[in-house]
């Protein structure tokens, strides 16, 4: 089998599993909280449109926004920032507003007629909502159920970035390290689930309105399976870690995965439990390391002194920065530099070859000659960052329009004509795949970024000799090995791990016999 | 078995109900008969509690009915809906059901009853029991509508407009039904309806009521014979012409040609 296939098909399982929990659960929190307050509104007219309101305004806030946006908010409150509970918050908030509304609309409109009957035959309030109401209100309050189902198994996919392990997990690591077969399976496996639960709930619906006992009984017991196999894994992943995991994050884009397996792999060694929280967003990511949440991961110099110190002058020599970053993590944020692995992943203006070949540009001073004429393509964050604003001011750059895009997809705009310039890591495999030069910073604007590991201080505290162990990888990673593993996975379709394993093989310790 | 006492009932301020005294005796039909707006309908929602008069008393077997919770009240009496009311998603043996169901019937003799009852209302309960309303006829949901107030044996029967909505022919079927039905299980009936016919056939008495008031409340005889108001004399008035109008219209019968026949006949 296609390796690629088979390494997305072993990783299906859990993933799996982990979207099936968070789905079921959320549906069934909003279901909890939705069916009950639509019963409120209706009964208190004028609470109706207010409540209505507050559960569509939500729904506006975009999907991804409102996943972001738990994760500041629960750490706030002291409670964990990054994984399940901020994903189950979100998605359980965005899946209120379809079942709220089918509640209200279903209830509204029975007719006035059967409410007087039901009264009129002796029924008190909480007889008539079960028996007569809730009965004729079931086909619409269903139908909002499934929208929730529908939307809530693919709005799932989008708590990868906060470090909830779902089949979002393959989509965002395919599309980064041009892994299509990995995305397609993400995509096909949420497709097949969210038809599945969504087939079971009207199965559940119309066994019921239709009185046909067997389907009724099969997707109940279908529905009741799904959630008691959630439930239980649950429950079993939770019982078995003995100790402790080594919690390691990364970044959404090849090199953090690459990265993310050598750690995994080295942590591994000592015998301890490993867990990954790969594609985490570059915000979210740090917040994490600094509040516990994750234990490693690898950062970079630059983005540390403008993100996180909010240094404003652009220093060039990388031993200075490294330096002064060190000491400031340590002291402000209890994080220790683990190692500098060697190598700097800086941001980068690129163009293709052949445009560049065309007006003569090498440099970023070339570039400020015509840029007023072209179109620049940067990562989301790009135009926010420091950087930006230090090759403005410093080149004078200007540009027919920026667009900010999802960085897999800078290099096909760039490729397509899209966009003439685009911002790149410099030991982006795809640099050289798709044949673009990398613009030289003549006038030194953008920082150095040395890639740096990062520790918690309950990991330096807790598993000193997984700081010992890491220590040794100091310099090992060279730019020219870092982009030749990136060419393996953006190119030649190798998994992360896999390339993190021919990396390993480089490493003194692993290859003679350990000692 | 009824008895009102000083009931006035205000919308909004506005007075629908003006002190109404009266009473039904045991085993009695009574009609409230009055066009739209009289009062007829709230008159009789106001028995058990489906609206609650703003002064004077109401009493059902010699206890007033605040006594006790509406939803109690209206456990022990039968109340059939202008609209049928049959609950659409249940069965026609659910819906028969349902007030002993709430009275705690054990399953046995609900069932037993439920049977008892579609065979009183002429549908064989081994084809009926399992169907849905909307598997039947107008006529036929009238029926069950009928056996479900009766269900759970209460002693008052309140009707509003059941016949109303059912077209001339299945209405005068039904009337002799519920007159046969009346006479086998003797209960007390309110009976609802702004037709006059209706009522002279059906009423042990009428109670005629206009602008929330009752005009005359007497037995049919007395009330075509010795309207007490111009309203009761006009109201008893109208199926003596409609009686008259056929009986002219049979007069000119076509074998006897009158010249051009323009629909309206010879005065």
């Amino acid at each position: 089998m296609n390796p690629r296939l088979q390494s997305a098909l072993d990783q299906l399982p859990d993933l799996l599993t982990a979207h099936l929990q968070l789905t079921l659960l959320a549906i069934t929190l909003a279901t909890a909280i939705s069916v009950p307050l639509g019963v409120f509104a209706v009964r208190r007219e004028r609470l109706k449109q207010p409540i209505l309101a507050v559960a569509g305004v939500i729904q506006t806030i975009p999907a991804l926004a409102l996943l972001a946006v738990m994760v500041p908010t629960l750490s706030g409150l002291g409670l964990p920032g990054i994984g399940f509970l901020p994903a189950l918050l979100g998605l359980t908030l965005y899946c209120l507003l379809p079942i709220l509304w089918g509640t209200v609309t279903g209830l509204s409109e029975v007719d006035p007629a059967m409410i007087d009957a039901a009264r009129g035959v002796g029924m008190d309030d909480h007889q008539r909502l079960r028996l007569v109401e809730f009965p004729l209100a079931m086909p619409v309050l269903v139908s909002g159920l499934r929208t929730s189902t529908v939307w809530g198994v693919g709005m799932a996919t989008l708590s990868t970035p906060i470090g909830a392990p779902s089949l979002g997990h393959l989509i965002f690591s395919g599309l980064q390290t041009r892994n299509y077969t990995a995305v397609l399976v993400g995509c096909i496996a949420a497709a097949v689930l969210s038809q599945l639960l969504d087939r079971l709930v009207q199965g559940l619906e119309v066994g019921f309105s239709r009185r046909r006992p067997k389907l009724l009984w099969f997707s109940g017991c279908a529905l009741a399976a799904l959630a008691l196999f959630a439930l239980v894994s649950a429950v079993l992943t939770g019982s078995t870690q003995r100790s402790e995991p080594v919690r390691i994050g990364g970044k959404a884009f090849t090199e953090q995965y690459i990265l993310g397996e050598i750690l995994g792999q080295e942590v591994g060694v000592l015998g301890l439990p490993v867990e990954q929280t790969p594609s985490l967003g570059s915000s979210v990511v740090f917040d994490a390391l600094d509040r516990g949440d994750i234990d490693l991961y690898v950062d970079y110099s630059g983005t540390i002194w403008t993100m996180v110190m909010g240094r404003k002058e652009i220093p060039t020599q990388r031993a200075l920065v490294l330096k002064e970053v060190q000491t400031y993590l340590q002291r402000a944020h209890d994080i220790t530099v683990v190692a500098a692995l060697g190598y700097e992943n800086t941001y980068a203006l690129a163009m293709p070859e052949k445009l560049a070949a065309q007006h003569g540009i090498t440099t970023i001073s070339d570039l400020a000659r015509v840029s007023q004429r072209m179109e620049i393509g940067g990562d989301f964050e790009f135009f926010e960052r420091p950087e930006w604003r230090a090759l403005q001011s410093t080149y004078g750059l200007v540009f027919a329009e920026n667009r900010a895009m999802e960085t897999a997809l800078l290099y096909q705009a760039a490729e397509q004509g899209k966009v003439a310039v685009i911002t790149a890591y410099s030991t982006d495999g795809r640099l050289s795949a798709f044949h673009m030069r990398v613009l030289i910073d003549d006038l030194g604007a953008i920082p150095p970024y040395d890639a740096i590991l990062l520790a918690s201080a309950q990991l330096s505290k807790r598993y000193p000799e997984v700081i010992r162990q890491l220590s040794r990888l100091e310099g090992k990673v060279s730019a020219k090995a870092m982009r030749e593993l990136n060419d393996r996975v953006d190119l030649h379709e190798e998994a992360p791990e896999t390339a993190a394993q021919t990396f390993r093989q480089t490493l003194p310790w692993v290859q003679g016999s350990r000692d | 078995m009824i008895r009102f006492s000083h009931v006035s009932k205000h919308y909004d301020g506005v007075a629908v109900i003006h002190d109404l005294n009266f009473t039904a005796e045991a085993g009695e039909v009574l009609v409230l008969l009055g066009g739209s707006g009289s009062g007829k309908t709230t008159t009789l929602r106001m028995i058990n509690r489906l609206s609650e008069p703003s002064s004077g008393s109401i009493e059902v077997a010699g206890q007033p009915i605040q006594g006790l919770p509406g939803h109690v009240l209206r456990r022990q009496i039968g109340y059939v809906f202008q609209q049928v009311g049959l609950f659409p998603h249940m069965t026609l043996a659910e819906n028969i059901a349902i007030t002993p169901r709430l009275l705690g019937w054990d399953r046995a003799r609900i069932q037993q009853r439920v049977d008892d009852l579609l065979r009183q209302i002429e549908l064989s309960p081994e084809q009926h029991r399992e169907r849905f309303p909307g598997q039947l006829s107008g006529g036929q949901r009238q029926r069950v509508g009928v056996a479900r107030a009766l269900a759970a044996e209460p002693q008052v029967l309140l009707l509003d407009e059941p016949f109303g909505a059912l077209d001339a022919l299945t209405r005068s079927r039904l009337q002799q039904f519920f007159k046969v039905l009346q006479q086998r299980l003797r209960f007390t009936a309110i009976f609802v309806t702004h037709d006059v016919a209706e009522a002279l056939l059906l009423a042990d008495r009428i109670a005629v009521m206009h602008e929330g008031r009752i005009q005359q409340l007497d037995k049919p005889m007395a009330l075509l014979r010795e309207p007490a108001t111009d309203y009761v004399a006009e109201l008893m008035a109208t199926p003596r012409g409609q009686a008259e109008f056929i009986s002219q219209l049979l007069a000119a019968a076509p074998d006897k040609p009158q010249g051009p026949d323009t629909g309206v006949p010879d005065r």
